[in-house]
């Protein structure tokens, strides 16, 4: 294999891992705080559209992210509403959340299908960018080096920061937090935003970078994928960025082998490849002796209520 | 005019219209014809279903307020279809189009029961006296476009991005390198199969990837224009699919193939109205108009758009087949002897790959 296909091969999984781990990391951060939100998907295509549709009319690309993410930060406080605030079933209100976004986004886009728009320019100069091995590094948009710095300040807030601590805190034990005087409700609903907003600039990179079109349902079941990806990390964003890599390298590495001519697995093995890595890690995960659970936050999923 | 439906909206109005007696849309002479059409996918596909509705729109603005056309978009393959089509029955369609194969049990299932209502399935091969078939010959499409790829490519090896390997794509792509060597007999088509028919990133990836390998013109049969964008960005060729995708790649975009569905609609409205609809497998292409060729490139020279109107004239007059031996599989089988043609038997049930197709 010559240096040029592998570092072609590089550079298409890391576009391949940059909206998975976008999503994995907002719904990581939401999960962290105890809430699981399935509606990733829905956000993604929420963002998705409304970033495409800014980007086309005001021909302005960086606007169409800055209202993508402002997009799926309104389709989450949505959730939030339902679930947070109302007491609604998490799992139930995600879902319904998905088939809202779906809908909604075929809606708002059927008068753009056909359309497309100027990508983002890489972040470097061309002589960078355009350089023949350094582009390896430099050849990105700004929205590939964002989604490594995010998820740096990320586990940085986790785990090195006060509000961090709380965010876990309430994630780990809501009543407690509660007890000591948080405000659980507040500190899920900003957690929950951040997933939005991330689960937005998500879905707009389909829309505006790794494909930039409209076409209904573009995301196509990568919501899914990120939600996966969080399981698989083990809830710590670290391992959420090699997870993210592993699986763009999974995707992009099959397909890059059967058009060299062999195939290291049948297709439809590679459309279950990342939820079987999941899987595979979760066993794993879960057999080691040192840990007997899945390092989940304990009150995931689980709705609170002041004084209950 | 139209109604637009979805399928939730159906399954609640359903309710309602169960409690009318079922009265047949001829019983009342004033009332404008029903036709009903299910779409797996999303109108908004760009692809195949918005090909499919485009055909719908059409057949409705010829016939005006004469006729009524419904549709159910998003459809899944399976038993949701069969209440889809029964609902659609119910709320007094006279005539349904199920527009994917894999409607095809639930159909013939529904017309059994149903014997007044005409149904239509297409791609499909199970037909009843209430239940007919169609399908379009887009395989003369790709011998079209495969002419053009062994004259436009300089590298000689051409990407295929495919779906799943049925004998309506495989077909395609022994067509595409036929007509691709026969202008090139060193032509390649190296293909990839997804095993999905819509995953605008994968799709994308996948052009990469066989663009990376040594293809220089690209088509695919798969439904998103993603590996046309790919082909733009890498100053590569490319072909549409479904719909004319000149739009979103105006300089790789070489041609596309158009699915015309809408003189085989407006040809079976008009025998439900005539009272002449028979049952029966149609299978038109190119001659029909129900396969077309959108517009060439600007940029595509002169001799490769006479060479490609050449086999596109021929196959119309009948002097040109697509698949004419001698044909030899890809593992070195001779298929069909010198001058002999493809029956439409053999090209509906094709699993094997003609001489240089790497699969």
């Amino acid at each position: 294999m010559s240096l040029e296909i592998a570092i072609s091969i590089v550079m298409t999984l890391v576009i391949a891992a940059t909206p998975i781990l976008l999503a994995g990391l907002g719904e990581l951060v939401a999960e962290k705080s105890g809430v699981l939100n399935l509606g990733v998907e829905g956000m993604m295509l929420v963002g998705a559209v409304a970033g495409f549709i800014t980007a086309s009319l005001t021909g302005f690309t960086p606007a169409g992210y800055a209202v993508a993410a402002l997009a799926g930060l309104c389709a989450s406080l949505l959730f939030g509403v339902l679930a947070l605030t109302i007491g609604a079933n998490q799992v139930a209100t995600g879902l319904a959340l998905t088939i809202f976004g779906t809908g909604l986004s075929s809606l708002a886009g059927a008068g753009f299908v056909g359309t497309t728009i100027t990508r983002l320019p890489a972040l470097f100069p061309q002589g960078l960018a355009g350089h023949p091995i350094f582009r390896i590094v430099f050849g990105y948009d700004v929205i590939v080096y964002l989604s490594v710095a995010l998820t740096l300040a990320a586990a940085w807030f986790l785990n090195h920061t006060r509000p961090g601590l709380i965010l876990r805190c309430v994630g780990e034990s809501d009543a407690s937090a509660h007890a000591i005087g948080y405000p659980v409700t507040v500190i899920r609903y900003l957690a929950v935003a951040f997933g939005g907003a991330l689960a937005g600039l998500a879905g707009a990179y389909y829309s505006l970078a790794v494909t930039p079109m409209w076409a209904d349902r573009i995301t196509a079941g990568r919501g899914w994928i990120a939600l996966a990806l969080v399981v698989f990390s083990s809830w710590r964003p670290w391992r959420l960025l090699l997870g993210a890599y592993i699986f763009g390298a999974v995707m992009t590495l099959e397909l890059y082998s059967k058009a060299a001519g062999f195939a290291l697995l049948p297709p439809e093995m590679l459309a279950m490849l990342p939820y079987l890595a999941t899987v595979v890690a979760l066993a794993v995960i879960a057999m080691r002796p040192s840990r007997g659970r899945l390092d989940a936050p304990r009150c995931l999923g689980k709705t609170f209520r002041a004084g209950a | 005019m139209a109604a637009i439906l979805d399928r939730r909206m159906l399954l609640a109005g359903a309710g309602a219209s169960a409690a009318l007696p079922y009265l047949g849309a001829r019983a009342l002479a004033a009332d404008p014809l029903k036709v009903g059409f299910i779409y797996v996918g999303p109108v908004g596909d760009f692809g195949y279903t918005h090909a499919h509705d485009v055909a719908r729109k059409k057949t409705q603005d010829f016939y005006g307020d004469k006729i009524k056309t419904n549709y159910v978009e998003n459809v899944p393959e399976g038993p949701d279809a069969e209440r889809v089509l029964r609902q659609l029955a119910q709320e007094g369609n006279a005539l349904i189009f199920a527009t994917s194969f894999g409607f095809m049990n639930a159909t013939a299932k529904v017309a059994k029961t149903l014997p007044k209502v005409y149904f239509e399935h297409a791609t499909g091969y199970m037909r009843g006296p209430n239940l007919a078939t169609y399908n379009a010959r887009f395989y003369e499409g790709r011998a079209v476009i495969g002419t053009i790829a062994g004259m436009m490519s300089k590298t000689g090896v051409g990407g295929y991005v495919a779906s799943f390997p049925i004998p309506e794509v495989v077909m395609g792509i022994n067509c595409f390198t036929l007509a691709a060597r026969k202008v090139n007999p060193k032509f390649q088509t190296k293909v990839l199969w997804l095993s999905t028919w819509y995953d605008p990133a994968k799709e994308a990836d996948a052009a990469k990837a066989l663009a990376d390998q040594g293809a220089d013109i690209i088509t695919q049969h798969t439904d998103s224009p993603a590996p046309l964008q790919v082909c733009e960005q890498k100053g590569l060729y490319g072909f549409g699919q479904a719909s004319d995708m000149s739009s979103i790649a105006p300089k790789a975009h070489l041609t596309a193939i158009v699915d015309n569905w809408a003189p085989y609609y407006i040809g079976r409205v008009k025998a439900v109205m005539d009272n002449t609809w028979k049952t029966g497998d149609t299978w038109w292409g190119l001659k029909q108009d129900t396969v077309q060729i959108a517009p060439y490139n600007p940029a595509m020279p002169d001799n490769v758009k006479k060479a490609a109107d050449d086999v596109k004239n021929a196959i119309i007059a009948g002097t040109l087949h697509p698949v004419t031996g001698p044909v030899s599989d890809n593992k070195g089988t001779q298929r069909l002897k010198d001058g002999e043609k493809a029956t439409d038997e053999m090209l509906e049930k094709m699993d094997w790959y003609v001489e240089g197709v790497q699969s």
